[in-house]
């Protein structure tokens, strides 16, 4: 059980669950066990099916048999009215799980003469709770009971008891009613089944129709008081208590990319999981390529991704992207996405958003785009468009879903303010036009609880996606497109430029290194030359003195001279 | 009846069946109930005499054969023959009601 129900669940009042997704979160649990309950709506609102759907739900799932009493239709008929929804009444009951008793009631074949009551009713219901252990009983409708009687006051009176021995016995139930022009009800029913009354609406706008669903009263138990959207789909009946998700999302650190590689590196290396993008712009601005990035990377990580789109058909936004590169057929072929093209015209907001949590509860998608959410504006004011996306990123953001959602917005901002507190990351397109051409530029107007970068890049589709490219701020102001080619030529010619010349006084210097050497070797064999002949100057010079005393010692010997002082020890 | 129908006596035979069978719903013998039966007997024996069967069928004995007779009130009378089949419901206290409803006796206005 979730938290909401904890709190709002009054002690000691136990429910029954109708396992109607979306109805036992808003009553805190389901119905007052043991009680009855009265539904009310107008015709077509789905009052039977609830009824059913409570019916099919205790049998199957909380082994709570149940008998559905019907002054509506035969028993054949109501098994064929849901076998489509993939309720198999006949094998429920069949297993004893169910038991159904139809009562044609045709108030020109009957005559009424003094007092009477409605005991076979009792006994009836009375041998099924014996025999089959029945918890839940459903009376479908009431006003046609009331139908096969002349005498009202009897038939109320005996309902009156009807519901009393009903709690007696435990047993929880469900009475249907036709919705009555004053009251709740036409016969006052509801004085009878006070403790919880559900009512079912089924409203056209515009020529749009809107279920919703209001818990009215709910005796002993806090209950959610506003109006449901809910649907009536091929799985049966399904209730969005949206305004109920509490704002504790989980807040995962993980980064995402968006498939521009560039745009991740404005984001500081993506987004967080999780989180929800508004790509707002003006038209042609490549919302639905960027999108589709976001697409494609996490297809191709292997996610799960439901696409959403109000504007367009699943066929044109496929061949659209492909001329930009990008194949998604591939990824609907390998069942990665899922794409649900929604006219905001065929349906109301809340059915809208009823499909959306249906799809998303089957295909459990991990990121989503919504395209074109401004597209839901049509016929509806402002302020319920403005709920309804918020409801949408409720829904997204309560199962980690990280979603991308685009609009259409006029160039002042503000247009998308309504919306724009609810997302995370803010992103807008622009066109601007100058020279003569309208380039795309994109700015991260916010990027919640991350580093983003405050540039605006040029924005350019080609031909194998979108590509971010710098933009240069120039007197005139940030300058695109041929502007951009064109300075970009100018810096590459002067880049050119520069480096001719450094190659040239490289050059130069290399010449004057290379004739400095050459000085260099002729003065270091001049001094080679030089060291030698200083070298046999010398040499020469030793010799001859050492010649000299050579022939004065000879001399001397023959001339028996005195030996020198110097050459006693010599001569002895 | 006069006219054409006079000359052909066999003509008039399905319209009085020789017996009217008569079904009487009751759940244990409440007041309600026990009055119906009295109220049934008395106008039958005075306008059918010899020519009914009353059956008082007791659903306490078998509560699924209200559902199966589509019998929602108790007491209820079915007139099983002659056909078509018709309910009285309620305690039958109104004698010209009930053989209204029995279509003994012609609505108020009409020629006996």
């Amino acid at each position: 059980m979730s938290a909401l129900a904890d709190d709002t669940a009054g002690p000691g009042l136990p429910k029954a669950p109708t396992g109607i997704g979306g109805l036992d979160e808003i009553t805190g649990g389901g119905l007052p066990n043991g009680r009855s309950t009265l539904v009310t709506g107008g015709t077509g609102s789905g009052k039977t099916l609830l009824g059913l759907q409570f019916l099919v739900a205790g049998a199957r799932e909380y082994g709570e048999p149940g008998v559905l009493v019907t002054f509506e239709e035969s028993a054949e008929k109501v098994s064929a009215n849901v076998a489509s929804l993939g309720f198999d009444l006949d094998g429920l009951q069949q297993d004893g799980l169910l038991v159904v008793y139809a009562f044609r009631v045709d108030p020109s074949a009957v005559l009424e003469t003094g007092e009477f009551d409605l005991e076979p009713l009792f006994l009836l219901l009375g041998d099924t709770i014996e025999h089959v252990g029945a918890k839940r009983v459903v009376l479908d409708t009431i006003e046609l009971l009331f139908g096969a009687f002349q005498s009202q006051a009897i038939v109320r009176a005996e309902l009156g008891r009807l519901f009393r021995w009903l709690e007696d016995r435990a047993v929880t139930a469900i009475v249907t009613s036709e919705r009555g022009d004053t009251g709740l009800t036409s016969h006052g029913i509801e004085e009878y089944v006070s403790d919880c009354v559900i009512v079912l609406d089924h409203r056209i706008d515009d020529q749009i129709s809107t279920r919703r669903l209001r818990v009215v009263k709910y005796r002993g138990s806090a209950h959610e008081t506003n109006e449901y959207p809910f649907l009536i789909s091929a799985r049966g009946f399904m209730v969005l208590p949206i305004t109920s998700v509490a704002l504790d999302y989980r807040a995962p650190q993980e980064r995402i990319s968006t498939g521009v590689t560039r745009l991740d590196h404005m984001l500081a290396g993506g987004l967080f999981r999780g989180s929800t993008v508004l790509v707002s712009g003006t038209a042609g601005t490549g919302k639905t390529t960027l999108a589709a990035h976001l697409i494609d990377s996490a297809c191709a990580r292997g996610e799960r991704t439901l696409l959403v789109l109000f504007e367009e058909s699943p066929d044109q936004v496929i061949r659209n992207m492909r001329s930009v590169g990008l194949d998604l057929r591939r990824w609907v072929e390998a069942g990665l996405l899922r794409i649900w093209a929604a006219r905001p015209t065929a349906f109301g907001l809340e059915t809208h958003l009823a499909i959306l949590a249906r799809l998303i509860e089957e295909f459990t998608p991990s990121a989503a785009v919504l395209d074109g959410i401004a597209g839901l504006a049509h016929g509806s004011s402002g302020a319920e468009v403005s709920s309804m996306i918020a409801r949408q990123i409720d829904l997204l953001k309560a199962r980690g879903i990280t979603a991308m959602a685009t609009t259409l917005a006029r160039e002042d901002e503000a247009s998308t303010v309504g919306i724009s507190s609810l997302v995370d990351t803010w992103l807008l397109l622009r066109n601007v036009e100058s020279d003569g051409e309208r380039n795309r530029l994109l700015y991260v107007l916010k990027s919640r609880g991350s580093a983003h970068s405050n540039q605006v890049r040029e924005f350019v589709l080609t031909d194998h996606g979108a590509e971010l490219l710098d933009v240069y701020v120039g007197p005139a102001g940030v300058v695109t497109g041929s502007a951009r080619v064109a300075q970009e030529a100018r810096e590459r010619s002067a880049e050119l430029q520069q480096s001719e010349d450094l190659m040239r006084r490289s050059r130069e210097l290399r010449r004057g290194i290379m004739e400095q050497e050459a000085q260099l070797a002729v003065l270091q064999d001049e001094l080679a030359a030089g060291r030698a002949e200083l070298e046999r100057i010398e040499e020469r010079g030793r010799r001859q003195v050492a010649d000299a005393e050579a022939t004065r010692s000879v001399i001397a010997s023959h001339r028996w001279a005195d030996p020198t002082p110097g050459d006693e020890g010599r001569q002895r | 009846m006069t006219g054409p129908h006079a000359a052909e006596p066999g003509a008039e035979a399905p319209v009085l069946p020789e017996i009217w069978e008569l079904r009487l719903y009751v759940i244990g013998r409440s007041p309600k109930c026990a009055r119906a039966i009295e109220n049934l007997q008395a106008a039958c024996e005075q306008h059918l005499a010899g020519r009914y069967h009353i059956e008082v069928v007791d659903l306490r004995e078998s509560p699924r054969l209200a559902a199966d007779d589509q019998i929602l009130a108790v007491p209820t009378l079915v007139r099983k023959l002659p056909p078509p089949i018709r309910k009285i419901v309620g305690d039958l206290s109104n004698t010209d009601r009930l053989l209204v409803g029995l279509q003994l006796r012609p609505r108020r206005g009409e020629a006996t």
